[in-house]
């Protein structure tokens, strides 16, 4: 029954498939052995084909470049600013350049953490119900059409939701705020009793706001790709709705849900202009969220740019470069948890 | 599914909620929650409060009446949906909420003199200026930054779909990857280190060089990995049949990419290409470090400072003149209606290409 294997008096491995060279020295081995055949020579090796290669090799070693010139070009810029520091620049919280250079990223750092923080915990839960609303409730139709808001709210320019937390938003998360420390002061976060205003808790929102169209486009993608036999197999179980969505699409979609959860947190570190325009800009360390403060390391570049000379240039970089090293773990991490599932790969 | 119509179907469902009663709750726990908090003042009253509140109702109460009547596992299922749907009218607030404070705020200043004027000796006290100069820099250095990063971003795509073997191709991979998370002013951060303080004082005497030029290499940091991202799924979209029918007619390898590929993944990469180019356009933080900003029309992207739109909301949010704000809003508009005709056109084009 079984076809004999192959001859072995053959001694080419079959040509890949798609690899055009190796396809001509095949031919050209094969027409020395037999004198008769039609003389292939004439396809000679092109130097498009070489040179071809080469450039978009090139282009994509380029990537690797840009990466390692980063972190070069911040690590020599920031030397001589750390070096003139008279302070430590772990432990300090405030961010003096004159008399002398005396800053830190500890309030900073604080603060980047916080917002990032109170944003996912308010846009996760949201984004995954958008996301299974638009892969497994509304309407095929429907749920394109409010896939695109969606994505549209992805394309506003950051600085256009800091002018709109600015001017709009703050008004509502004042009343909010004081109805927060109205009826759950006793809550140490909420225990600030005004002013309120340009507080951590109105970064957070606006924040929130931001990365949830990462997070509901990544995780929508990743549910709709569960397989359709194991709904329907639970389903056949009798399951509802919501018992096939917990034990079909969930499990399913969990490392994409983590994955997605961790490009929103990437984002949210890095985010610059709205944050720069709707936190207090204080340098305490604070776990009030609802006073007038805050302030993160990214805000802090585009607010204190201007003004800076040489030496505060330098510390900017330097606080930058923090930025830059805890931006890429978590994007590798998150990469690294996509690249596990090879399915997932192809969705952001 | 075919619905059971035999005499016994009946007696196999189970008992079900009808199918009134979820609207019946709504408007059950609207009017006690009117009652109770908007014309009572628990927790402090307010038409925002008295709506959570209702919701909240309204899942209290359909749970206990599903529980009563069909069973724990089917409430489950009731508070389940409707909670994934309020997610989804809570996400669209916001949206709906920054596109009317857009556009109420906006329509001010959007007229003919905004778009013909820069701020050139434009004081405190004058309501006039306009937006003409950002306009320049935001085409110029987004045009730039397009002519860098297209072609190496696809000749990169090139490389890991057609030639990349090995560790290489999956360093490249992954860390392209990568790289579409680093934070924009990161890459400002970048091109102010390298090139507007190293690059630059070789050409300049020394004097660190600002300019729209450097505003370009900052976007094109941020464009690469996205560009190579979208186009690289576009190739492999690209059916092998096609490479290989090249192949079989004697077409060396790069012109098979060149002729045949690439062409067929056209419409798919300029979708791309677009969705880069207005998210660029959009940054503020990068330019705002490397472009310098300025009040006055500079045509050459290659010496001197230059305006941004985004950098001019940026400055006109921070300015002390009661007409600012207005100034701000109007060019905010003005950059949303730009970035999102570009999305939206790029989407489109997108549905019409033939690869999907």
């Amino acid at each position: 029954m079984n076809p004999p294997t192959l001859p072995e008096a053959d001694p080419q491995p079959p040509a890949p498939i798609g690899d055009a060279r190796a396809g001509v020295t095949q031919h050209r081995s094969a027409t020395g052995r037999e004198p008769g055949a039609v003389d292939l020579k004439r396809v000679r090796r092109l130097g498009g084909e070489r040179i071809f290669r080469w450039l978009t090799t090139g282009s994509g070693i380029a990537v690797l470049v840009i990466i390692v010139a980063i972190g070069y070009f911040l690590i020599t810029k920031a030397i001589p600013a750390l070096q003139a520091n008279t302070s430590n620049f772990l432990t300090e919280k405030n961010w003096d350049l004159e008399p002398r250079p005396a800053f830190g990223i500890a309030a900073l750092a604080t603060g980047t953490l916080i917002t990032s923080t109170l944003a996912l915990i308010m846009a996760v839960p949201v984004a995954l119900g958008i996301a299974l609303c638009l892969s497994h409730y509304a309407h095929r139709r429907v749920a394109t059409a409010l896939g695109f808001l969606i994505d549209l709210l992805a394309a506003v320019p950051s600085i256009v939701f800091g002018l709109w937390g600015r001017e709009y938003l703050v008004g509502p998360v004042q009343g909010l705020s004081a109805w927060l420390h109205k009826y759950l002061g006793w809550i140490p976060i909420f225990g600030s009793d005004g002013p309120y205003g340009k507080s951590l808790l109105l970064g957070s929102i606006v924040l929130a706001i931001m990365i949830l169209p990462i997070i509901t486009a990544l995780s929508r993608e990743v549910f709709s790709q569960t397989p359709t036999m194991n709904q329907e197999a639970a389903y056949a179980l009798g399951a509802t709705k919501w018992e096939m969505i917990r034990t079909a699409v969930l499990p399913y979609g969990r490392p994409g849900i983590i994955a997605s959860v961790m490009l929103g947190l990437g984002r949210a570190l890095g985010e610059t202009i709205a944050l720069a325009l709707v936190l207090g800009a204080t340098f305490s360390i604070s776990f009030d969220i609802l006073g007038i403060g805050g302030n993160t390391i990214a805000a802090n570049i585009a607010n204190r740019f201007g003004e800076a000379t040489d030496v505060g240039r330098g510390a900017l970089i330097a606080s930058g470069l923090v930025l830059f090293a805890i931006t890429l773990v978590v994007n590798t991490a998150a990469r690294a948890v996509i690249y596990r599932r090879r399915e997932f790969r192809s969705t952001l | 599914m075919t619905t059971l119509s035999s005499p016994f179907a009946g007696s196999l469902r189970r008992r079900r909620l009808p199918k009134w009663s979820p609207w019946a709750i709504a408007a059950g726990s609207l009017g006690v929650s009117f009652l109770a908090v908007y014309a009572g003042g628990l927790l402090g009253g307010g038409p925002v409060l008295t709506i959570v509140v209702a919701a909240l109702a309204y899942m209290v109460g359909l749970n206990i009446a599903a529980r009563v009547v069909e069973g724990k596992r089917a409430a489950r299922n009731r508070v389940a949906s409707s909670l994934i749907y309020s997610a989804f009218t809570l996400a669209l607030l916001p949206l709906l909420s920054v596109v009317w404070t857009l556009v109420s705020k906006g329509v001010d200043r959007l007229d003919g003199d905004f778009f013909t004027h820069s701020m050139n000796g434009i004081t405190a006290f004058d309501a006039n200026g306009g937006i003409y100069h950002a306009i320049i820099g935001t085409v110029q250095q987004v045009a730039i930054a397009t002519l860098i990063t297209v072609p190496l971003g696809i000749a990169a795509a090139i490389y890991i779909v057609e030639y990349g073997r090995g560790k290489l191709a999956a360093a490249i991979r992954f860390f392209i990857d990568v790289m579409t998370g680093i934070p924009s002013i990161v890459a400002g951060l970048f091109i102010l280190a390298f090139w507007v303080f190293v690059v630059t004082p070789v050409f300049n005497d020394g004097r660190a060089g600002y300019s729209g030029f450097a505003a370009a290499l900052a976007l094109s940091v941020l464009m690469l990995p996205t560009i190579t991202r979208s186009c690289e799924e576009m190739l492999r979209l690209v059916p092998d049949a096609l490479r290989e029918g090249s192949y079989a007619l004697g077409v060396p390898k790069w012109k098979t990419v060149m002729r045949i590929v690439l062409p067929t993944a056209l419409p798919g990469i300029v979708t791309g290409v677009m969705l880069a180019v207005a998210r660029a356009a959009g940054e503020t933080a990068p330019v705002l470090l490397v472009a310098g900003g300025s009040n006055s029309i500079n045509f050459n992207p290659f010496s001197d400072n230059q305006q941004s739109l985004s950098i001019y909301i940026w400055d006109q949010a921070g300015a002390a003149s009661q007409y600012a704000p207005a100034r701000a809003w109007a060019a905010a508009l003005t950059l949303v209606g730009l970035v999102l005709t570009l999305t939206i056109v790029a989407k489109l084009l997108a549905r019409r290409s033939k690869l999907r």
